[in-house]
């Protein structure tokens, strides 16, 4: 278990490794971060008849780099009615968990240098995906503290739904996440890609039915505060949500930590479901058809995304709590027990299947009857 | 104000919520900042008890803090819009109360009667949205109650684009009377042309030859499809969806190239004029109006796809901001939303104009009266336009495009080289005008957003003595109050965005 790197102790090459892996996942995130911008303006401007940046570089590939640049150069404003500590701090506690979450996303295979073998992938902790969890909590707190700090209450609206949705979601994320390390026995990252690896339909997307895929998807959606759940900063709401009050390059960064979750989210799908890096490989250069997998299937989410950023409306608040609690968690919870049942063998699992279907719509209908007589009761004085 | 605002930290927050409070003396606090009046005194007592929790302040401190008071109350005065408002509770008449209830006609008897004695101030936060907000739809002021998202009271504030049209209108004459009130309702200045037109011709009591009725008519419907279709952009806008805002603006793109190749000029044309309209229709136009007729079925087709089948849409308008039929009248709520609301009230139906008794095309009529019926009405409006414009290319008749009245038109262009009383005559038009009768008169069309009506009294001169418009977005925006209560912030933004208001009409 654990990073084979350190099977062997610790000498300076192994440091240098490590070093340098940091160094190249934090450049190439940051980069990464900067096309998707450029490509998420562009691709919605195809989609709307629209030519999106085209000035700077060619096809206005440097316009985040642009807009980065100005940012800089503004006035960092602090309201004066902030809470001065925790005004600054908030945009640093969003940006930090966004690049530590992807340290567990295996990139790519094993390769061997200067006699080690090395993951491609920053780190690989035996706790694995529990970082993921935690880290995307405390990104929680990043946009908390920066609504409540803001003195003002646009951002405190912003931050309080932000709040609340996203640890609704969390449960829904926690759940899935579990049902797969229920069937790859262990937590962390590479031992997951492993279990995915021997052919196209033992990723987890399929060995698992497509519903936790699904659950997860809407899930890190949520999370990460996309559209059409990117009510934290509904701009035709609360102007700009939590982050209201915020110029400079405070705002960059939190604009930067959106994006970097983007990409990390999307990245960590195709780890958990669509077996990472896998994929049939070629004799020819060996450790680059693995990168060349993931990045492709991980392209294929981010423009997803995009897409349903140019389709969809936004969902309302209490509809995105309703969808949280009354959909996908019961539907998690209910597929991690079948899975649960199935792992011990047919007969539980099918049992516990015809269960969930028996009770889940007495479920429904017991709580519907329910709300009906609030809403019944709550009707009189309002009319 | 709930408690998560009023910790000690939270007390300029505090402050901040009740500042409405100390806005409502606006019109006293000008007199100086000595004369704290009553309503004040609460905000006060919070500060002093701040100042208390800081207790090594120096002198110079103190001062310091004083002065900055000062400023911001000064600043507060300044920038206070007076009773226009929205206060609190304990501060609210009853009558008011009941009225944001959407009590318009009998306040309940005795007054003592409880509305929403439930919630107390403390418990709420009023929060102001605009006049500079992203949906607010220009400058539109809304003052919101709100129990955590809530939305309890309501209170529009209007005229921040207040450029007393109305009065200007009295100082030009009827000539130059078209150019003023067409940049009132920017999006559809046809129909306001038209209005104003109407009303003078009545009292000049002129016949219109065939053509230049149909032209109208034309125009008229042209401009309601892009006032429409404006108004589909600009609430995919607000509901998040940010594809339909450029679609819309697309489509509508379409119709002011063909007014920009008819009138001259995209928006404000100036066209339709008392005794016609300013020049004939260009060549070819047939083609032109039938390829945006087309092209705009079409994409309603693609519009329908994008959002009416669309679940997260449905539910964000579905069932939000209801507006009964008798409560919309008693709102003299008119247009499209009195239509969805179930009311079959078009004025080119009910009190036909123009010549709109002679085309065939449906009232559309909502049921439910909520956003999502206020969506559909005017989206199948769009479509009964084009079906009306359809039968104007059909119909539209040869002849003159405005009355050979040589007192109220200009004389054609080539008269003026070979006559001199041509020349005489357009030279008068143009500086002098023409004179009126006396008399008074209102005249009401079905704009894109409900009865545009002008109120016009002449006494016998060149110039109104009194030119008044019946704005209908004006109207509508009193049915905010009723339509917001009880709905969340998010539903709040849908139900503005569905009363369609365009603030140059009503501030005019």
């Amino acid at each position: 278990m654990g990073d084979p790197l350190y099977a062997h102790g610790v000498d300076l090459a192994v440091f240098i490794i490590v070093v340098v892996r940091a160094v190249v996942a934090f450049a190439v995130l940051l980069v990464t971060v900067m096309l998707m911008i450029w490509f998420e303006r562009k691709l919605i401007s195809d989609m709307q008849n629209r030519i999106g940046p085209n000035r700077a570089g060619p096809f206005g590939i440097l316009q985040t780099l642009a807009d980065g640049i100005k940012l800089f150069f503004k006035e960092d404003l602090v309201p004066e009615r902030s809470d001065r500590f925790v005004f600054k701090l908030a945009p640093y506690l969003s940006i930090l968990p966004a690049f530590i979450a992807f340290a567990i996303v295996p990139v790519g295979g094993v390769v061997t240098i200067a006699g080690h073998p090395v993951e491609l992938q920053v780190a690989d902790p035996p706790i694995g995906i529990l970082l993921l969890l935690a880290m995307s909590s405390i990104a929680v707190y990043g946009v908390m503290l920066a609504g409540w700090s803001s003195g003002s209450k646009y951002p405190l609206l912003g931050s309080v739904r932000a709040s609340a949705q996203m640890i609704s979601y969390e449960a829904a994320l926690g759940l899935t996440v579990a049902t797969v390390v229920l069937v790859t026995g262990s937590l962390s990252t590479r031992a997951m890609v492993i279990s995915q690896a021997p052919a196209f339909w033992d990723w987890n997307l399929i060995r698992l039915g497509v519903v936790p895929f699904v659950v997860f998807l809407v899930a890190i959606t949520a999370e990460v505060n996309r559209p059409p759940f990117d009510l934290v900063e509904a701009e035709s709401e609360l102007v700009g949500g939590f982050h209201t009050e915020y110029s400079s390059l405070r705002f960059a960064l939190f604009y930067l930590a959106e994006f970097m979750n983007t990409i990390t989210m999307s990245a960590v799908v195709v780890t958990l479901f669509l077996g990472g890096p896998d994929g049939p490989g070629f004799h020819f250069l060996p450790w680059l058809w693995p990168i060349l997998w993931f990045l492709g299937k991980t392209f294929l989410f981010l423009f997803g995304y995009v897409w349903f950023r140019a389709a969809l409306p936004r969902i309302r608040y209490d509809q995105l709590m309703d969808l949280g609690w009354k959909v996908l968690i019961p539907l998690s919870l209910g597929w991690l027990l079948f899975i649960a049942g199935l792992r011990i063998n047919r007969v539980w699992g099918f049992a516990i299947l015809g269960a969930l279907v028996v009770v889940s719509p007495l479920l429904y209908r017991a709580v519907r009857i329910g709300r009906e007589r609030v809403l019944s009761e709550s009707r009189g004085p309002l009319q | 104000m709930s408690d998560w605002t009023d910790d000690p930290t939270g007390g300029d927050m505090g402050e901040a919520t009740s500042t409405p409070t100390g806005e409502r003396d606006g019109p006293s606090g000008k007199e100086g900042l000595t004369l704290p009046s009553e309503v004040v005194g609460e905000p006060e007592a919070k500060q002093a008890q701040a100042h208390e929790l800081e207790p090594d302040m120096s002198q110079e401190e103190e001062a310091e803090r004083a002065e900055e008071e000062a400023i911001e109350k000064a600043l507060v005065a300044e920038t206070s819009e007076g009773d226009q408002e929205l206060s609190p509770r304990s501060a609210t008449p009853k009558v008011e109360l009941f009225k944001e209830a959407g009590a318009t006609l009998r306040i309940p008897e005795g007054s003592d009667s409880d509305i929403d004695v439930e919630v107390s101030d403390d418990q709420t936060m009023i929060i102001n949205m605009g006049p500079q907000h992203p949906s607010t739809h220009g400058v539109l002021r809304i003052m919101m109650e709100l129990d955590g998202e809530t939305v309890l009271r309501t209170k529009p504030v209007v005229g921040y684009l207040h450029t007393g049209m109305e009065k200007t209108g009295e100082e030009l004459t009827y000539v130059q009377g078209a150019t003023n009130v067409t940049r009132m309702d920017y999006l559809s200045p046809l129909n306001n042309e038209l209005v104003f037109s109407l009303a003078t011709e009545e009292l000049l009591g002129i016949e219109l030859p065939e053509r230049a009725v149909w032209i109208r008519m034309l125009l008229s419907e042209l401009n309601r499809m892009s006032s429409h279709l404006m108004w589909l952009a600009t609430n995919g806008m607000d509901l998040g969806s940010t594809s339909m805002m450029i679609y819309g603006f697309r489509e509508r793109e379409l119709v002011l190239g063909f007014f920009e190749k008819t009138t001259g000029l995209r928006m404000n044309h100036n066209f339709i004029r008392p005794g016609g309209v300013a020049a004939d229709l260009p060549d070819g136009w047939e083609e032109d109006v039938e390829l945006i007729c087309d092209t705009i079925e079409a994409s309603l087709l693609e519009y329908e796809e994008l959002l009416t089948g669309q679940p997260i849409f449905r539910g964000r308008t579905e069932g939000i901001g209801i507006l009964d039929p008798d409560t919309a009248v008693a709102l003299s709520v008119t247009g499209p939303m009195l239509r969805a609301s179930g009311v079959p009230w078009d004025l080119r139906r009910a009190m036909p104009y123009l010549h709109y008794d002679q085309v065939d095309f449906d009232v559309i009529v909502g049921t439910y009266g909520d956003t999502f019926d206020r969506y559909a009405v005017r989206f199948n409006e769009i479509r009964e336009s084009i079906k009306i414009v359809r039968q104007v290319v059909e119909r539209m008749p040869a002849g003159d495009y405005r009355a050979q009245d040589k007192k109220v038109t200009p004389p054609p262009r080539a008269r003026i080289d070979e006559s001199m009383e041509a020349l005489i005559h357009h030279f008068k038009v143009f500086t002098e005008g023409f004179r009126v009768p006396e008399g008074e008169t209102y005249v009401a069309i079905e704009s894109p957003r409900g009865e545009l009506g002008c109120y016009m009294v002449s006494d016998g001169s060149n110039k109104p003595l009194r030119m008044h418009i019946r704005a209908p977005s004006f109207v509508n925006l009193q049915s905010l109050p009723v339509l917001l209560r009880g709905g969340l912030v998010a539903d709040a933004i849908a139900v503005i965005s569905s009363v369609d208001p365009v603030m140059g009409e009503v501030d005019r």
